[in-house]
C-alpha cells in the first residue's frame, strides 16, 4: 500500500497542461468535501459543550480536553490532579500496537526475504499466498481468529486432546488476544512493504560481503538491514498505525479491561451515554500521535534519499 | 550465488506466517460445513448453513444487507475510479505546476488518516449539515476513502507508459480526445481495471465509517455480520464468511491475472523490439 512520501515525477506534456483544473477538480472536491471539512469541523466540536442523547451544543469550552486530562474528584470540588484513566488507555493502545509491529517485523520480514529470494516462477506464487488474506473482509478474519481461539474452540479443544493442557486456556477478553488480533490483523502490512525492498536489493552486496568474511547475520545487521531500511520503516508504519486506532480486534477479543482508542472513541457516539466533543477531543488527539508517527516517518524518509 | 540469499530458519517462519494467516480462516471454512445446530460439535457434512443462508429466517436480512453492500461497492469504485483516473492525468501527463505537491497529498489523504478518526468526522459533518444518515452517507463515505486505492494501481500503470505513443497519435492528427481514447485509454486499462477491482474490495470490505454514518434501519454485509455476531458465533455465520472469503479470492485472483496480463502489455513489447 501507498507510503506517503516519493512523489514520481511527471512525465512530459502530453497535451493534458490545459485540463489540470479540470481533471483534479472532482479530486479535490470529493476529498475535500467529505473528509477534509469533516475533520476540521471535528476539530471544532471537540471544543463544544456535550448535548444529552448525543449532538452538541455551539459554546465554546475546553471541558472534552479537560475531561481527558484532568480530575477534579467525583464531585468535581477537589483540587486538580491528572486524570490517569484515559492517559492509561492511550498508553495501552500504544504498547499494544508497538507489540503487534514488533512481533509483525520478527516473522514479516523473513517471509518477505524467503519471498524475494524465490526463483521468479514461484515467487508469485508465495506472493499470492501472502496478499489473499490481505484483501479478506477484517471482520470476517476477527470473528474467525475468535472462533479459533475462543474457551472451546478448536485450538483449545486440540491442545486438550493431545493433554498439553488440562483445562481450556482462557484466551479471549484478555490483552493476548487483542495482541493476537492486532498482529494477525496487519501481518500482511508489513509483509508486502518489506518484499518491495527486497526485491530491489542488489545482492552482490551480500556477495562482496561473504568475499570479505563476514557471516551470514552480519551481513544481514550490517549491510542488507540499512539498505531496505525504508521498506521496514514502511511496514512498521502501516501496521502501527492501524493498530492504535484498531476498532474490531479490540472489540471481539477483547474484553472491559483490554479496552484501546478505537473503542474509547465509538462509546462517545453510541445511544445516550455519549459525548460527542469528548469523542472528537479523543479523535484529535489519536490523530495527532498518528500525524507525529507519519512526520517522522517522512523525514527518516527524506534522510534515507539524501543519504 | 544462492547462498547469500538463504538464511536458516526463514523457510520456517514463512511457513509460520501462513498457517497463522490461514488457519482461522480455514477452520471456519471446514465448520461451515458442520451439519450439526452446534458450533462446537462436529455433526457430519451438510451444506444446511449455506441453505439458511439463502432460506433461513436471517436470509431477508442478509440478502438486503448484500444487496447494499453490493451495490453500494459497485458505485463507489467505478465513481472512485473515474476521478482516480482523471487525478492520475493531471499528475503524471501535465508536467509540473503548482499544487503538484498538495494535490499528492490531499489523494493519499485517506490512507494516513485513522479510520476511525474518519468515521467520527464524517458522522459530525453529515449530522451537522443535516443530512439524515443513511444509503447516500455510505456512498459518498465510500467513494472518498476508495480515491487512493483506486489512484495506486492507476498511477503506477500511467508511469509505465511513455508519452511517447500519444506524442505519435497527436503528430498523426489525432485530436488529444482521441489520443486518449484510443491509444492511451487501451494501454492504461489493466491499471484502472486493478484500481477498479480494489475500491471494490475496500468498499465491500469497510466496516469501521460504514457503521457510524449507517443511521438506524441501514445495514451492509458487514454490519449486519457484526451485530450477529455480538449474539455470539452461529453457524449461518460461518457460511456467510465462507462466501464472503470465496468473493475476496475471485477478485484477488483476478487482479492478480489482470496484473500478469498487463506485463506483456503492448508498451513493453514494442519499446523492446
Amino acid at each position: 500500500m501507498a507510503a506517503p512520501g516519493n512523489i514520481p515525477s511527471p512525465a512530459s506534456d502530453t497535451g493534458y497542461r490545459s485540463l489540470i483544473g479540470p481533471l483534479l477538480l472532482p479530486t479535490w472536491a470529493v476529498i475535500g468535501i467529505f473528509m477534509v471539512l469533516p475533520v476540521l469541523l471535528m476539530a471544532v466540536y471537540s471544543f463544544l459543550t456535550k448535548e444529552f442523547r448525543g449532538g452538541v451544543i455551539w459554546d465554546f469550552t475546553l471541558a472534552a480536553y479537560d475531561q481527558f486530562f484532568v480530575t477534579r474528584g467525583l464531585f468535581g470540588d477537589e483540587p486538580a490532579q491528572i486524570e490517569w484513566t484515559y492517559i492509561a488507555i492511550f498508553w495501552r493502545s500504544i504498547w499494544q500496537a508497538g507489540l503487534a509491529t514488533i512481533l509483525c517485523l520478527l516473522i514479516g520480514f523473513p517471509t518477505a526475504w524467503f519471498i524475494a529470494t524465490r526463483p521468479a516462477q514461484t515467487r508469485g506464487l508465495w506472493l499470492f499466498l501472502i496478499t489473499i488474506p490481505y484483501w479478506v473482509n477484517l471482520l470476517i478474519r476477527t470473528v474467525s481468529l475468535k472462533f479459533l481461539i475462543r474457551d472451546n474452540g478448536p485450538l483449545n479443544e486440540s491442545l486438550m486432546g493431545i493433554g498439553l493442557i488440562d483445562g481450556p486456556l482462557p484466551l479471549v477478553n484478555t490483552n493476548l488476544a487483542v495482541q493476537l488480533g492486532l498482529f494477525y490483523s496487519y501481518l500482511p502490512f508489513m509483509v508486502l512493504p518489506i518484499y518491495a525492498a527486497v526485491e530491489r536489493y542488489n545482492f552482490a552486496l551480500s556477495e562482496a560481503a561473504a568475499d570479505l568474511y563476514a557471516s551470514r547475520w552480519a551481513t544481514l545487521r550490517e549491510i542488507v538491514l540499512p539498505v531496505v531500511k525504508p521498506g521496514i520503516i514502511g511496514g512498521c508504519i502501516l501496521v502501527f498505525v492501524p493498530s492504535l486506532g484498531a476498532f474490531l480486534a479490540p472489540d471481539l477479543l477483547g474484553g472491559a479491561k483490554t479496552f484501546m482508542i478505537g473503542s474509547l472513541i465509538d462509546e462517545q457516539f453510541k445511544g445516550s451515554q455519549g459525548n460527542w466533543p469528548f469523542g472528537a477531543a479523543v479523535a484529535m488527539i489519536l490523530m495527532t500521535l498518528v500525524l507525529i508517527v507519519i512526520l517522522f516517518y517522512a523525514r527518516a524518509q527524506a534522510r534515507g534519499v539524501t543519504r | 550465488m544462492k547462498g547469500v540469499r538463504h538464511y536458516p530458519g526463514f523457510l520456517a517462519l514463512t511457513i509460520l506466517c501462513l498457517v497463522v494467516l490461514y488457519a482461522p480462516l480455514a477452520v471456519v471454512a471446514v465448520y461451515s460445513f458442520n451439519g450439526s445446530a452446534s458450533i462446537t460439535e462436529w455433526g457430519g457434512f451438510s451444506l444446511r448453513w449455506y441453505a439458511d443462508v439463502f432460506t433461513g429466517p436471517e436470509a431477508a436480512r442478509f440478502g438486503q444487507a448484500a444487496w447494499n453492500s453490493l451495490t453500494l461497492a459497485l458505485m463507489a469504485a467505478t465513481t472512485a475510479t473515474a476521478i482516480a483516473t482523471a487525478a492520475a492525468l493531471a499528475m503524471l501527463r501535465a508536467g509540473p505546476f503548482r499544487g503538484r505537491q498538495a494535490s499528492f497529498a490531499l489523494i493519499n489523504l485517506p490512507l494516513m488518516v485513522p479510520e476511525i478518526v474518519i468515521a467520527v468526522a464524517t458522522l459530525i459533518f453529515f449530522s451537522t449539515i443535516g443530512f439524515t444518515t443513511g444509503y447516500l452517507t455510505i456512498l459518498l463515505a465510500h467513494i472518498t476513502f476508495c480515491i487512493p486505492f483506486a489512484y495506486l494501481p492507476i498511477a503506477a500503470r500511467l508511469e509505465g507508459v511513455e508519452g511517447t505513443y500519444e506524442q505519435a497519435a497527436r503528430d498523426l492528427y489525432a485530436s488529444r480526445a482521441q489520443a486518449f481514447r484510443l491509444i492511451l485509454l487501451p494501454l492504461l486499462m489493466p491499471g484502472v481495471i486493478s484500481g477498479w477491482l480494489l475500491a471494490f474490495i475496500i468498499s465491500l470490505d469497510d466496516f469501521i465509517i460504514t457503521n457510524f454514518v449507517k443511521g438506524a434501519g441501514m445495514e451492509t454485509l458487514p454490519t449486519a455480520i457484526f451485530g450477529s455476531v455480538k449474539q455470539g458465533i452461529k453457524p449461518n455465520i460461518m457460511a456467510i464468511s465462507t462466501l464472503m472469503l470465496l468473493v475476496s479470492v475471485l477478485f484477488v485472483t483476478a487482479a492478480y491475472l489482470v496484473n500478469r496480463k498487463s506485463r506483456q502489455a503492448p508498451a513493453t513489447k514494442w519499446k523492446s523490439s
